[in-house]
């Protein structure tokens, strides 16, 4: 019984590693290089390599190297290279983008904004570069290319964040610091300045995507170990020819909740709730501060927030007359006002 | 296996000891304090609750109004001169109890903190002519801002607390030299100024000068217009600076603010309109009072841009919601409860070894009126 619930892969296999199939285009060869891991067994297949590195993911691993070099070294360089408070700082330092008074200029002194040019343009460079190669591997295969265009809904919020927003509002400092806590704290201060990003719409959807993918995820993961044992995890011949395990799944479901997704649509529905997360929420971040300014005025305009009732507090400032103060009277301080007080010795009070 | 689980179990422990390192463990008591399912709630850890502070009794008992005057009494007193010499005494007596440390050497002990021993009227020590403004400061607050101070007021002890310096001050932030090398562009380090976050540390200087604009961030339409150019960056230092009045009083965001629209008034509980008037009397106190004193300060005194120590609103309230837990200390000496009357409408002269203090009497509305838009 208890040998099902398994929560690490329990069967390994050794023998001639698996090399895949010959190649049908020009692609470069693949480094053949193979080894077995028990532990990397525990959770994926044991069999490492071969792998295809090929020149886009030569230079896309180039660029992202340097641009981890760069933002480390910022970093390195903002705590005076030590390396001490870098270990203990690590999660507040930060590579900042240029201040607002660049404007989009990309000639920034490389102190003052321009390594984040950099980096982010090698940032940019390699993730697409990367997702080149996984779309020209997925075609290599004689695979759909699904996993390219997830990929791609991935990246489409990177540069709406990164470039396409900053670009439409005229400034690099609406960008993203590259940092641990330096970039969460952007993105709070980015929902207080635009009057709660709760209220945009597109951050709404892209929330439900991103809380219904994790519960499709769970759900899925878990039906599908349940059945492990009537051969539910090998899924592709269940869509085939399905048998006891799907049969069960299925029935499990439709008791359930009355309704059951197919062993294969169960993909796509993940497949959509994942890229839905990011391009809602990349259409979500495009709208702010360029279409709308304030998502809370937004929401009670459209009947989107509910209305809570008046604490009937006045901003004071409408009414606020500022007292005058007491002036410094010259005759105040010393009994000769042509005398000064002798200046006082620095080591006077301490 | 068991190894395995352990060893696991270890990890996970270490992992969240690691990254909870931030967090005060233990039970929080919540208490609701605004309108059902807004998440209007004060939370408080009894566990971990900070002293108000002992307030010091009066040195004796208040002498009567009555007696001849200090100044009639006492040689170049400029500014409690127009209260009875017994009364004076009282004052000068408290007031050096309150600020002279209890450790301070001989000759800087007791009166001569302040004071020439040899002539007390002598202005010679730099202290006295702090002091001397330093009570006006008080008077003013305690007069013109009861917005704030209500009928509690406060006294020199309020910030001091046996200080000569008091414990909670802060100073320009030395700016960028445009260098790489240890520029955090004014934030990106722990501090708890900013509740250990990692935004902005240098925003008192912004928010808390006299020509302070205002801290607000968010705008009044829907849709963008050039009535609000603020930024992301901005709203940061908005957010640090909030930080710190959250940090200065023990409180959640919550004890103002309705977080679903943090700029909306009519959302907003009645301690935010009061944490303004707090905003508008240290912005003046900090441009009137403390500021022209940079000249009169020794360097010792003075932060590394060489301007002096300033009021923030940790300096009065020490992580309490009502400055030592709202005891009524300064009805016991009613000579720091009102500006001495007479001298209040001078020009604006530069007196010697002072700068001159910003607004003339005629300017004050119109510069004043600018900051509080704060």
């Amino acid at each position: 019984m208890a040998s099902y619930q398994n929560i690490f892969t329990q069967v390994q296999l050794r023998g001639h590693p698996e090399m895949g199939m010959p190649h049908k285009d020009d692609s470069e060869p693949r480094i053949p290089v193979t080894a077995y891991s028990y532990w990397m067994g525990k959770l994926g297949q044991a069999q490492l390599g071969p792998l295809y590195l090929g020149k886009l993911g030569l230079a896309s691993l180039l660029f992202g190297s340097l641009s981890i070099a760069i933002m480390g070294l910022n970093m390195l360089a903002s705590v005076n290279w030590n390396p001490n408070r870098f270990l203990k700082e690590f999660f507040w330092l930060a590579l900042e983008p240029p201040g607002p008074e660049w404007g989009v200029s990309v000639y920034v002194p490389l102190a003052e904004g321009g390594w984040w040019i950099i980096a982010g343009f090698f940032l940019t460079a390699s993730i697409l570069l990367w997702w080149a190669r996984t779309y020209l591997r997925a075609k290599a295969l004689g695979m759909g290319t699904h996993i390219a265009w997830a990929f791609a809904s991935a990246i489409w919020l990177y540069l709406v964040l990164g470039i396409i927003r900053p670009f439409l509002l005229g400034s690099w400092s609406e960008a993203v610091p590259f940092g641990i806590f330096p970039h969460l704290d952007w993105t709070a201060a980015f929902s207080i300045r635009y009057g709660n990003l709760f209220y945009n719409p597109f951050h709404a959807l892209s929330i439900a995507f991103l809380y219904g993918s994790t519960l499709l995820f769970a759900m899925h993961g878990a039906t599908i170990l349940a059945v492990g044992r009537y051969g539910g995890e090998r899924e592709i011949e269940q869509i085939y020819d399905r048998g006891t395990a799907s049969e069960r799944a299925g029935l499990f479901w439709r008791w359930t909740m009355g309704f059951n997704a197919t062993m294969e649509s169960i993909h796509r529905w993940a497949w959509w709730f994942a890229v839905l997360t990011t391009l809602t929420g990349g259409i979500g971040i495009l709208l702010t501060g360029t279409v709308v300014d304030n998502w809370y005025l937004w929401a009670q305009e459209h009947n989107f927030a509910p209305a809570y009732p008046d604490t009937g507090v006045v901003d004071p400032s409408t009414t606020f007359v500022p007292p005058s103060e007491a002036v410094i009277d010259p005759n105040q301080m010393v009994e000769d006002p042509g005398t000064p007080p002798a200046a006082p010795s620095p080591v006077e009070g301490n | 296996m068991l190894t395995l689980s352990k060893l696991s179990a270890m990890a996970a422990l270490a992992i969240a000891g690691l990254s909870l390192t931030a967090c005060e463990i233990g039970p929080k008591q919540s208490q609701q304090t605004g309108y059902r399912g807004t998440g209007i709630v004060q939370i408080t850890d009894p566990q971990n609750v900070v002293s108000p502070g002992e307030v010091p009794p009066p040195p004796y008992a208040l002498p009567a109004p009555s007696g001849p005057k200090a100044s009639e009494v006492y040689q170049n007193v400029k500014v409690l001169g127009n209260i009875s010499q017994e009364e004076f005494d009282y004052t000068m007596a408290a007031i050096t109890q309150w600020i002279v440390p209890a450790n301070a050497p001989v000759e800087q002990a007791g009166c001569n903190y302040c004071h020439n021993a040899e002539n007390l009227a002598d202005d010679s020590k730099y202290t006295k002519v702090v002091a001397r403004r330093m009570i006006q400061m008080t008077q003013n607050i305690n007069q013109n801002y009861t917005d704030h101070v209500k009928q509690t007021g406060v006294t020199c002890y309020t910030c001091h607390r046996g200080n000569a310096v008091p414990k909670y001050v802060w100073t320009d932030p030395t700016p960028s030299d445009g260098r790489l090398m240890g520029n955090k562009r004014g934030q990106n380090t722990p501090a708890s100024s900013v509740a250990y976050s990692s935004l902005p540390i240098g925003t008192f200087a912004k928010y808390m000068r006299g020509k302070s604009g205002p801290a607000r961030v968010i705008s009044k339409t829907i849709h963008p217009t050039t009535a609000n150019l603020q930024r992301t960056k901005d709203a940061e230092g908005n957010y640090a600076i909030m930080m710190h009045l959250s940090q200065s009083l023990g409180v959640n965001c919550t004890y103002c603010h309705n977080s679903r629209s943090f700029a909306r008034w009519e959302q907003s509980s009645p301690q935010r309109a009061l944490a303004w008037y707090g905003l508008q009397m240290v912005k003046a106190t900090n441009e009137n009072y403390i500021h022209p004193l940079t000249s009169v300060f020794p360097a010792n005194r003075l932060g590394p841009q060489g301007d002096p120590y300033k009021a923030n609103c940790a300096t009065c309230h020490q992580m309490q919601r009502k400055p030592l837990g709202g005891a009524q200390m300064a009805k016991d000496y009613p000579a720091l409860l009102t500006l001495a009357p007479g001298g209040a409408v001078s020009p604006a002269a530069a007196m010697p070894g002072m700068e001159a203090p910003a607004p003339a009497a005629g300017a004050a509305p119109t510069a004043a009126a600018a900051a509080a838009g704060n």
